[in-house]
């Protein structure tokens, strides 16, 4: 930067708003160590920014791939990541809740009122789930008919119910409607419960209720199982009275508008939005997620928030680890540039996600995404899902990429 | 020897400085990093050999299960940008 461009600088306002003589050039605050919080506190460290990571959890449990532990293919252990490579590479780690933002001051009040001051904030809180949007299905009702859409316990009790249940029984999954996390993932785990009533319970059946009439990577997962499992999977969509409008958790049944069904293992993916502290800071809209800018993730509701990962909306990136990642790494570099009052670049996105059909078969969507519009647009041409008549080793390729997907991103976020 | 792997394990894992990243090139990592999973890292590619991989990814001239649909995502002048920080950044020749 040139002398006359910093001198510049010092009297605007942006360079007036920094109080800087951090670290180096500006203190950032992270909520939420997940894939796209981690990512963003290591890549702004990296750069020499001095970074406070807010996270209650000493562990993190990661929600790719935890459909293979419900399935009984993998422990959860593997999906289990500690702080300690953060902590190691000098990133400050703050054990806690933040219950409030101020964003007036700049500062975050944690939940045991500490508070902690900030340039710039980048909010990677995920989602809650909305226990207010489906009648009869609240936190107590998770303990009966688990979401599973949180992985941890809930992953462990969804997987012990499949394992309690006799042969003969029915699963049933209740899928919500756009958006929310992972949008292919209900259809994997549907896929991989169905793979573990095959080789267990053969005599079980697996029924999907969706609130919608199209999902990710249909065409792909419907062929796929015809060709496996036959007529143990059927899935109701929208049209065909598939969306759910009230569960009764004690009985395990499904309400829809045009009957009832009843499991003998449910399992409720409920309607989602952004997590807590995104709603209560002020920004996230109406529909309970959080628009933001396309070049530089800032919310379109408050300056000098970020959001990124699951919570942030706008334009076509689906809500997965591999986009919050590499939002965080956009989110990162136009921070940083910001702080050092350069104009922030236009970044392009990508997302791959890969799911499983059974242990040796993947399929996976990708998109490249690029500022337009104000939104972050699919760039044409680019992206797609794999191909509708590829053969048996391409599908066993695609199952060990998803696994070197896995191995490599997670030594990224997490070391 | 032991000493060794202290000191390369931190380092190993240690992410990027992405500020001067290109467009798109910090995505790349996500799948690409700096050790060989069941998906190559690029280490042992040079920016030409990259960027020639994705043009061919692009133009369908070589087949790939997934890489042919994100090439297509990027012109030939932001790929060869891509391959060249990549090369800067020790994660390619």
């Amino acid at each position: 930067m040139s002398l006359t461009r910093r001198t510049l600088l010092a009297s605007s306002a942006a360079a007036l708003a920094a109080p800087a003589l951090a670290q180096t050039q500006g203190k950032v605050v992270v909520i939420g160590g997940g894939f796209g919080g981690a990512s963003a506190a290591r890549f702004l460290h990296k750069m020499g920014f001095d970074v406070t990571l807010i996270e209650p959890n000493a562990q993190y449990i990661s929600c790719p791939f935890s459909n293979a532990v419900i399935a009984g293919l993998r422990d959860l252990s593997q999906q289990t990541f500690t702080y300690a490579a953060l902590e190691r590479q000098g990133i400050r780690l703050v054990r806690q809740m933040a219950s409030k933002i101020d964003n007036s001051v700049r500062r975050v009040t944690l939940a045991d009122g500490v508070m902690i001051s900030y340039d710039r904030l980048v909010l990677a809180p995920g989602i809650d789930l909305n226990f207010e949007a489906l009648p009869g299905y609240d936190e107590a009702a998770s303990n009966l008919m688990p979401h599973a859409w949180k992985a941890g316990a809930q992953t462990l009790l969804l997987r012990q119910q499949l394992e309690a249940m006799s042969d003969g029984g029915t699963v049933i999954i209740s899928a919500p409607a756009n958006p929310f996390r992972c949008p292919p993932g209900p259809y994997e785990r549907a896929s991989l419960i169905a793979w573990y009533l095959k080789n267990h319970k053969p005599k079980s059946k697996l029924l999907i209720l969706d609130a919608k009439d199209a999902f990710s990577k249909q065409s792909l997962f419907t062929a796929a199982w015809k060709e496996i499992y036959g007529d143990r999977v059927e899935w109701i969509g929208l049209s065909g009275g598939g969306k759910v409008t009230e569960v009764k958790a004690k009985e395990k049944i499904f309400i829809t508008e045009f009957g009832e069904h009843k499991a003998d293992v449910g399992n409720v993916i409920p309607p989602q939005r952004a997590g807590k502290i995104a709603i209560s800071a002020g920004v996230a809209d109406q529909t309970g997620w959080c628009p933001i800018d396309p070049v530089t993730f800032e919310a379109k509701l408050a300056p000098n928030i970020h959001v990124i990962g699951d919570a942030c909306v706008g334009g076509g990136m689906p809500k997965s680890a591999f986009s919050a990642n590499a939002q965080a790494k956009a989110c990162a570099q136009a921070v940083a540039a910001l702080l050092r009052g350069d104009a922030p670049t236009e970044p392009k996105l990508v997302n791959t996600c890969y799911s499983l059909v059974k242990p040796d078969y993947g399929i996976s969507v990708a998109g490249v995404y690029a500022p337009a519009r104000g939104l972050l647009a699919d760039v044409q041409g680019a992206g797609g899902v794999s191909a509708a008549n590829a053969s048996a080793s391409v599908r066993a390729a695609e199952a060990q990429y998803a696994e070197g997907w896995y191995k490599t991103i997670t030594q990224e976020v997490f070391g | 020897m032991a000493l060794l792997f202290c000191l390369c394990g931190p380092a190993l894992a240690d992410p990027l400085d992405v500020s001067q990243s290109p467009p798109g090139a910090s995505a790349c990592l996500g799948c690409h990093g700096a050790t060989e999973t069941e998906l190559p890292s690029l280490k042992n590619l040079s920016a030409v050999e990259i960027e020639a991989g994705m043009d061919a990814f692009r133009t369908g001239a070589r087949e790939a299960t997934l890489m042919n649909r994100i090439a297509k995502g990027f012109t030939p002048e932001e790929t060869r940008a891509i391959a060249q920080w990549l090369a800067t950044q020790g994660r390619a020749k």
